[in-house]
């Protein structure tokens, strides 16, 4: 694998990321548990989608050949997509959510720390936006944390039973292969294992705190780096697509 | 000089034509003239997220994902400005959903109608906005203050909504044959519910007359729908789509266009009820507003517990 | 009973330096939701620097029936203004 290879395949990763978390939050439109709340959903939602726009129009720039940002979103198939399985699954109720959202921004928050210092500019360029932004998901999804641990013992029990699901699919979040560590050497990604130890020193005071029992799972789900997904990404893309592989020779 | 801020009278502040505020003595029914009226304007704002709430999935490019993302978010929270305007008047929100939930409240009749295409999404913008901000301009000199400044807030932001929707409508004209034809469809299916957004003729509009008195409408349902019309057609011409009314023609003598009869059968067919969506979009609202039940009590109940303001 | 949280009169200011200005109200269970809902809903376009939240049961109004007895009793006092003051002739003004 060739570094632009690499590189490619890391952006694809990082849009993807933002892409399919951004579309399953702008679910929650019209869905709020009350209007304040949806108009916030959508701004995390709008945050992820512009971000998503700015890596893939990246990655179709490192690929050439007149691709845009829109093609990488709408004309590749399921088994091309790398985003992490997390941010894929259903929205869920409002605690499963809220549970998504703190250990998505928990990462983000130290991924994008990282990459704001990337050797590769545009990298840290969008880095240093993308920080600012999920340092506000991440407050916003710590906050709900507590309300919903603390609140009534039905929020607590939601809330608790959304982390226990979600937490088998935490472990891949970490994963290194080929493309990470090509990149590792150039100084452009970051080292996964130590954003891994401080992912839980960030995570876990905020779970206690909140009163949830920290789950212990015996397996980890794996596959988005190769590309192998949960059932709901095929669903998503169908709908996501929809226009773009209906009339091909269309321009919107 | 004498710049008294003290009014004899309700009506003596009105003459003047200074706004009425909140704590201000005002007719009864004023305040629930008004009640009506802004939770109307705040249910149909937030009803409306949905038919275009329908698309976000589908939105066919990441830009016009974030441009509607953003429209219905702005939606959103124009409900949102005109729910606090109401509020002032000693109603709470609670109350007002709870009204629109019995069917005591209405929302604009036009959300009845369902999106069923992309160009739907451009009509919407283009027509539907279009009409309400002709409304919403009008409105900005209404006589109580919270709407009137909530309203100089929404046209201010409103502003973008419409010429998104026509820039829909435009690149769909000037792209595919089958694209024209969605932009012609939807262009058909939601010029006449438009028009009808602006009620019945000033010869038959049973609120119209206090509200005039009262200066909460400045300019009547006939006036505003001439308006939106004048404008509208000509934005539709250059684009090349056609106005669905064989009888719509260019009068000299009022420098505006004269249109067909509007179908008011249909019209209050769908207000009380038996429109396309009526059902569909209050069920929405309905189940989503009791799926939060338990987040809203888990706040409440950790701000208790932890109590800092 | 249902509950749409308490309400919150929100203040924004617009450049650093200026004054916060009232320009609407939020839902919240909480300060810190209060000022989250008041920035997702009231700076959406870049409009503010500062943002104050303030529960609106703690806000008094005066009554506008008393707006003669408050306010025009400040309305003869002309000799607050600059303007009351004789200059002599050739003076500088400072």
């Amino acid at each position: 694998m060739t570094n632009q290879e690499a590189l490619y395949i890391y952006l694809l990763r990082l849009g993807d990321n933002a892409l399919l978390n951004g579309h399953r939050l702008a679910e929650w439109c019209s869905r709020g548990p009350f209007l304040e709340e949806d108009l916030a959903m959508t701004n995390i939602a709008l945050d992820n989608i512009g971000r998503a726009q700015a890596f893939l129009k990246y990655a179709a720039a490192i690929h050439g050949k007149g691709k845009t940002e829109d093609d990488l979103a709408y004309k590749r198939s399921e088994r091309e997509f790398y985003n992490h399985l997390i941010t894929e699954l259903p929205i869920g109720d409002f605690a499963y959510t809220v549970a998504k959202q703190l250990i998505i921004s928990c990462f983000d928050v130290l991924v994008f720390t990282d990459l704001s210092n990337s050797k590769d500019e545009t990298i840290a360029g969008i880095a240093a936006k993308a920080l600012k932004e999920s340092r506000y998901h991440f407050v916003h999804a710590r906050d709900w944390s507590y309300r919903l641990g603390k609140g009534t013992e039905e929020s607590h029990r939601r809330y608790q039973h959304a982390i226990q699901d979600l937490w088998m699919y935490t472990g891949e979040l970490f994963e290194m292969n080929e493309v990470e560590n090509i990149l590792l050497q150039e100084g452009i990604s970051n080292n996964l294992q130590e954003v891994k130890s401080n992912w839980i020193n960030l995570i876990m005071p905020i779970l206690q705190e909140s009163s949830i029992r920290i789950p212990t799972v015996d397996y980890m789900q794996t596959g988005s780096c190769k590309g192998i997904h949960t059932e709901n990404l095929g669903h998503i893309l169908s709908e996501m697509q929809y226009l773009q592989r209906a009339y091909p020779d269309a321009k919107w | 000089m004498n710049t008294t801020l003290a009014f004899n009278s309700f009506q003596e502040k009105l003459d003047k034509d200074f706004n009425i505020e909140p704590k201000d003595v005002m007719p009864d029914d004023y305040r629930k003239h008004l009640i009506r009226q802004i939770s109307q304007h705040a249910h149909s704002e937030v009803i409306g997220m949905q038919p275009e709430g329908n698309w976000i999935s589908r939105a066919p490019s990441l830009r016009a994902k974030q441009i509607l993302l953003a429209k219905i978010q702005d939606e959103g929270g124009h409900g949102l400005y005109l729910y606090s305007a109401c509020e002032t008047l000693g109603i709470s929100r609670d109350e007002l959903i709870e009204q629109l939930h019995e069917g005591k409240a209405k929302y604009s009749n036009i959300f009845n109608y369902p999106s069923l295409s992309w160009a739907d999404i451009g009509a919407i913008g283009w027509l539907v906005d279009g009409a309400a901000i002709v409304n919403q301009v009008s409105l900005q000199r209404t006589s109580f203050g919270p709407y009137a400044r909530a309203m100089v807030r929404i046209c201010k932001e409103e502003s973008f909504h419409q010429r998104q929707g026509y820039e829909i409508m435009a690149t769909m004209m000037s792209g595919t044959k089958v694209q024209r034809e969605m932009a012609q469809d939807a262009m058909n299916r939601w010029w006449w519910p438009s028009l009808m957004m602006f009620g019945p003729h000033d010869s038959d509009s049973p609120h119209s007359g206090k509200a005039f008195e009262w200066k909460i409408k400045l300019k009547s349902n006939d006036e505003l729908r001439q308006k939106f019309i004048d404008k509208t057609v000509q934005q539709a011409e250059v684009i090349g789509l056609t106005i669905p009314d064989d009888q719509l023609k260019w009068n000299e003598d009022k420098q505006g266009y004269d249109h067909g009869e509007i179908n008011w059968d249909e019209f209050k067919r769908v207000i009380n009820g038996n429109g396309p969506c009526n059902k569909q979009r209050l069920d929405h609202h309905k189940k989503y507003h009791a799926d939060g039940a338990w987040v809203r009590e888990a706040a409440a109940a950790y701000a208790e517990t932890n109590s800092k303001f | 009973m249902d509950t749409q949280l308490a309400l919150w009169e929100v203040f924004i200011q617009k450049k650093s330096g200026g004054d916060h200005t009232h320009c609407g109200s939020v839902h919240a269970s909480d300060s810190a939701m209060a000022l989250q809902n008041a920035r997702d809903i009231y700076t959406r376009r870049n409009e503010g620097s500062s943002i104050w939240v303030i529960p609106s049961q703690f806000v008094t109004a005066s009554k506008a029936e008393e707006a003669d007895m408050l306010f025009d009793p400040a309305d003869d006092k002309i000799y607050r203004h600059p303007t009351f003051y004789v200059m002599p002739e050739g003076a500088k003004q400072i």
